[in-house]
């Protein structure tokens, strides 16, 4: 009757084995590395690095276990620290010729000593928290309100040309927070302007509003494009954030989104805030100005020539040199918008589309009024080095706000030069509203606190099962080491962050748990107690136990449930262990126990007794049970 | 080995009322605590800043003090945290009326005035870890190169994150209590569900009310385990509400009060040996688990423990108060039953 079919029992094995796997890698620890990523947001990680990498190693004679590009940096693993300083120098030099000037950040790092093997498998060692690993964590709030005026701000500069280019009299435009007046004298003046905005500005719904003699329209942006601004403006700073830094060169860094306009950034072993702070707090800034096209610049550009008075020399992506004057016609902050996009009359060539804000626009119609047929520079200033994104011929006056950048460029190039001129800056300002800095010995200390606390609990947890239910005991000790290795190793695919309070759940997991094994093993020693047949008490002490143990199950979810949909931060990290915990608990101290003690004693036809501990009975009979 | 060697259903419901008294009157003092004390909030939910120091020597807390005074900052609190050495300096928010970007830039500030006050200077250290990573972090050393103190730690909370704190965790409780009364509902009756609410936020109180009496931190940890509990601990009045379900339907002849004192002496057993269990494993932590995991354990012990006597009397008395009867459990499973069953309504 305690039997268990087998493919019940080749289940339980392959539940172990994907357990084990999945378990291991964490317990290879971890080895030096180098990691190389972008230094510059114009210069992008390809496959090719790799055997740049891999060559300039090769000239050093550095053996690397092996080099490999993972999401947006090439990792180089070694044996030990020397060949890994060894190694980084050497890449350094090798891919930053200019080391005034790096195209690529080489750093130290730390990654996984698994093999190769359960990498590929996606075996991947959980991911330490800050609290554990130490380095500084911030929660950015982005400035919502100064993205929708900004927005607003853009869109009253688009209704000003648009009213002027179709000749509707007007009496005056103002913006007044996130809402844009327009005031006319008569009525279909207002008609007129209606039917034209509600065509071409449908990002704005329009109300009418009679004040004495004056008609006024008041546009407010809609519900879904405020949304689609405030969404944008995220995307964008966390763009921001991230080429910002990746210049920090800190092995792996968190940048997320967090609720509608939150932004967590963690960068690890980072124990510098005050510089932390500074580049993530910094404004990368983009410049317009004007090529130089002289004779004496041309001959300063190939460099034949002193660079002329008033100008600045700067290489072009590409690589070509550009002299550039020193007058600064625009700056990024008058940029709104770029998008990549199509030429509209030139059929389908790929082109860059820029908006840019009243100010911006009435400079820029005049500077290109003045100089059609001159090309054009913007910069891109990081670091206080800067680099002309591209160099366009200005052919003829540019009104509007609305700017067209094509030529010489294909779709991907237009949506890196889109990107790029986007990234420049944040599309709305960001504050800390929490920083943790935690050192890294402080997280050794607390991995040490953790483990030992969990190790402490399990064996005296064991120790008193053992001595309590025998065999029984043993089984349920057994189940709930299984349980500790389902729970990593969940955890381990989840890729789920392990921090001090995930640890804290884990152990109560552990301690929550053998309350299903009790409960079963009081149960059986009940049916014995009763007078039933060894077999029959396993039996139905299972089966009786069993409903308990969901309904026990189920209120603890519910509550670790409700901690997981309105906790945040390390008390989100606890109730995700927590729930995944009960889980696994189910499985394995019912169907994983279950399964050792038929493996154990349902073979056995003519059970005399079974081994879980003595069993008193009132009447001082004797129990079926072994001592 | 057994521990319980019981000959007959001990009476337990005897004795409800005087313990119903006694737990009243717990209850009442923790409240009492809870509003006059008030709960010692972190700054995860007030908000301001948290540093923990640690010192080469054992830590001078009077002169620690004064130098952190000496930047006029308002109520900072200067304490031990573990051990001598370690020193935590609480600062409140808005401590110089500027805003949350100076704020933030406070932990700074007070490592350097601490640094002075050991006769140091404040300078950006780089070094490379043992294991390769590289590390940069302001550091205090004096002219001789020892370093005297060293930031471990520093947390900073606006007041924003403070308040919505506050709120997640006041729904997250609605959210469990509302989710815990409809499962028992469901499950068995109306006065189970109530039972089962009132004797488990009786812990809670209780727990907050230990909080508030000793002024013990209240932090997301803490929290967090008093929802762990709460869940933990209904299971408790769970495992007997099915035993009072079973003895109804068993034994006959017993009446409401001996069905829950029967109920109770079948599951006492079981009921010490978990809570037991997994009270080895939150003392552990207790013990091993370092200042950091100190409350959140002390949390769990006290709920654990206080769980095991309010799911045994408080829950159980309640339902016998709550004047529970054997048809409002029985009834319940017959309905459920197959009219055409030969065997419907037959218990054994």
């Amino acid at each position: 009757m305690n039997r268990y079919p087998v493919w019940k029992y080749a289940m339980l094995v392959i539940a172990f084995l994907i357990g084990a796997l999945y378990t291991a890698p964490n317990f290879f620890g971890e080895a030096p590395a180098v990691q190389v990523s972008s230094g510059k947001a114009t210069v992008k990680v390809e496959p090719a690095l790799v055997g740049r990498v891999q060559e300039a190693l090769k000239a050093v004679s550095v053996n690397a276990d092996f080099v490999a590009l993972e999401g947006t940096s090439v990792r180089a693993r070694f044996d030990n620290t020397d060949t890994q300083i060894k190694a980084k120098d050497a890449i350094a030099r090798a891919l930053n010729p200019d080391a005034s000037n790096p195209s690529y950040i080489v750093a130290l790092n730390l990654v996984s000593r698994s093999p190769q093997w359960l990498t590929r498998m996606r075996a991947l060692p959980m991911y330490l928290g800050l609290d554990l690993r130490g380095g500084v964590h911030f929660l950015m709030q982005v400035d919502m309100k100064s993205a929708l005026t900004k927005k607003a701000e853009s869109l009253t500069g688009d209704l000003r040309t648009l009213l002027r280019d179709k000749s509707i009299r007007h009496t005056g435009i103002s913006r007044d927070g996130n809402t844009v007046d327009v005031r006319f004298r008569d009525k279909t003046m207002l008609d007129g302007a209606k039917t034209l905005l509600n065509d071409q500005l449908p990002d704005l719904i329009w109300t009418e509003t009679v004040e004495g003699d004056s008609f006024k329209l008041t546009g407010a942006l809609k519900p879904q494009a405020a949304r689609a601004v405030q969404d944008q403006a995220l995307k964008q700073n966390i763009t921001t954030l991230h080429n910002r830094v990746n210049e920090l060169g800190v092995a792996e860094p968190v940048i997320q989104q967090q609720g509608a306009d939150r932004v967590v950034v963690q960068l690890p072993g980072v124990q510098d805030t005050a510089k932390a702070k500074d580049i993530i707090g910094r404004t990368a800034t983009l410049e317009v100005r004007l090529v130089d096209d002289s004779a004496e610049a041309a001959a300063a550009a190939v460099g034949s020539g002193p660079v002329p008075f008033g100008t600045e020399r700067y290489v072009e992506r590409g690589g070509a040199p550009l002299i550039v004057k020193r007058q600064v016609i625009l700056t990024g902050e008058n940029l709104t918008d770029a998008q990549p996009g199509f030429d509209g009359q030139n059929g389908n060539e790929p082109a860059v589309h820029l908006t840019l804000d009243a100010k911006g626009a009435r400079i820029f119609r005049d500077v290109t009024r003045e100089s059609v047929g001159k090309r054009m520079a913007i910069l891109l200033f990081e670091k206080g080095k800067g680099e002309v994104i591209t160099a366009p011929v200005i052919r003829s006056e540019i009104g509007g706000g609305r700017v067209q950048i094509s030529g010489r460029m294909n779709t991907v190039e237009a949506a890196d030069t889109a990107l790029l001129l986007r990234a420049g800056s944040l599309a709305a300002p960001m504050e800390i509203i929490e920083e943790r800095t935690i050192g890294p010995s402080l997280g050794a200390e607390n991995i040490k606190l953790g483990f030992n606390s969990v190790i402490y609990g399990f064996s005296a947890i064991a120790v008193f099962m053992c001595l309590y239910y025998l065999l029984f005991g043993v089984f349920s000790t057994v189940a709930l080491a299984f349980n500790l290795l389902l729970l990593v190793a969940v955890l381990s695919m989840l890729q789920a962050t392990l921090t001090l309070p995930g640890i804290a759940a884990i152990a109560l997991a552990l301690g929550m748990a053998i309350d299903a094994n009790v409960l079963i093993n009081e149960r059986v020693r009940e049916e014995l107690r009763n007078g039933a047949s060894p077999q029959t008490a396993i039996a139905t002490g299972y089966e009786r136990a069993w409903g308990t143990i969901l309904d026990s199950n189920v209120t603890t979810l519910i509550a670790g449930l409700a901690l997981l949909a309105f906790g945040s931060g390390p008390v989100r990290g606890f109730a995700v262990v927590h729930c995944l915990g009960i889980l696994t608990s189910m499985f394995s101290a019912v169907v994983f126990s279950r399964g050792l003690v038929n493996l154990w004693y349902g073979r056995q036809k003519k059970l005399k007794g079974v081994s879980i501990g003595q069993i008193w009975r009132p009447d001082g009979a004797t129990p079926a049970a072994e001592v | 080995m057994e521990f319980f060697r019981i000959r007959r259903d001990i009476p337990f419901m005897r004795h409800a009322l005087v313990l119903n008294v006694v737990s009243f009157l717990t209850f009442a003092a923790a409240v009492f605590f809870l509003t006059t004390r008030g709960l010692h909030l972190s700054i995860e939910f007030t908000g301001g800043t948290v540093m923990e120091v640690e010192y080469a020597a054992a830590a001078d807390l009077g002169r620690t003090r004064a130098a952190v005074d000496s930047l006029g900052l308002g109520e900072v609190q200067v304490q031990n945290f573990g051990t001598s050495h370690d020193v935590l300096i609480r600062l409140p928010l808005g401590a110089q009326g500027g805003g949350e970007a100076k704020q933030s830039e406070l932990a700074g500030r007070v490592l350097e005035v601490l640094c002075k006050a050991e006769s140091g200077t404040v300078a950006t250290k780089q070094y490379t870890t043992p294991q390769g990573e590289q590390v940069s972090r302001p550091s205090c050393s004096t002219s001789t190169g020892a370093e005297p103190l060293k930031l471990s730690r520093t947390e900073f909370v606006g007041p924003s994150v403070g308040e919505e704190l506050t709120w997640d965790g006041i729904k997250a409780l609605s959210v469990t209590v509302v989710g815990i009364m409809l499962y028992l509902a469901f499950r068995f009756e109306w006065k189970f569900s109530v039972a089962g609410i009132i004797a488990n936020l009786h812990d809670v109180v209780i727990i907050l009310g230990f909080f508030a009496y000793f002024q013990w931190e209240f932090s997301l940890a803490v929290l967090a385990a008093v929802l762990a509990v709460l869940g933990y601990s209904v299971n408790e009045s769970v495992v007997i509400f099915d035993r009072v379900r079973e003895a109804f339907r068993r034994f006959r002849k017993l009446n409401t009060r001996e069905v829950i004192d029967h109920a109770i002496t079948s599951t006492i057993s079981r009921t010490i040996i978990t809570h037991g269990s997994t009270l080895m494993m939150v003392v552990s932590m207790l013990i091993f688990g370092g200042p950091t995991l100190h409350y959140f354990a002390l949390a769990l012990t006290i709920g654990i423990l206080f769980g095991i006597y309010s799911s045994v009397f408080v829950a159980a008395a309640i339902v016998m108060w709550l004047g529970v009867k054997r048809e409002d459990l029985v009834k319940l499973s017959a309905k459920d039953g197959d009219p055409n069953d030969p065997n419907a309504g037959a218990m054994v």
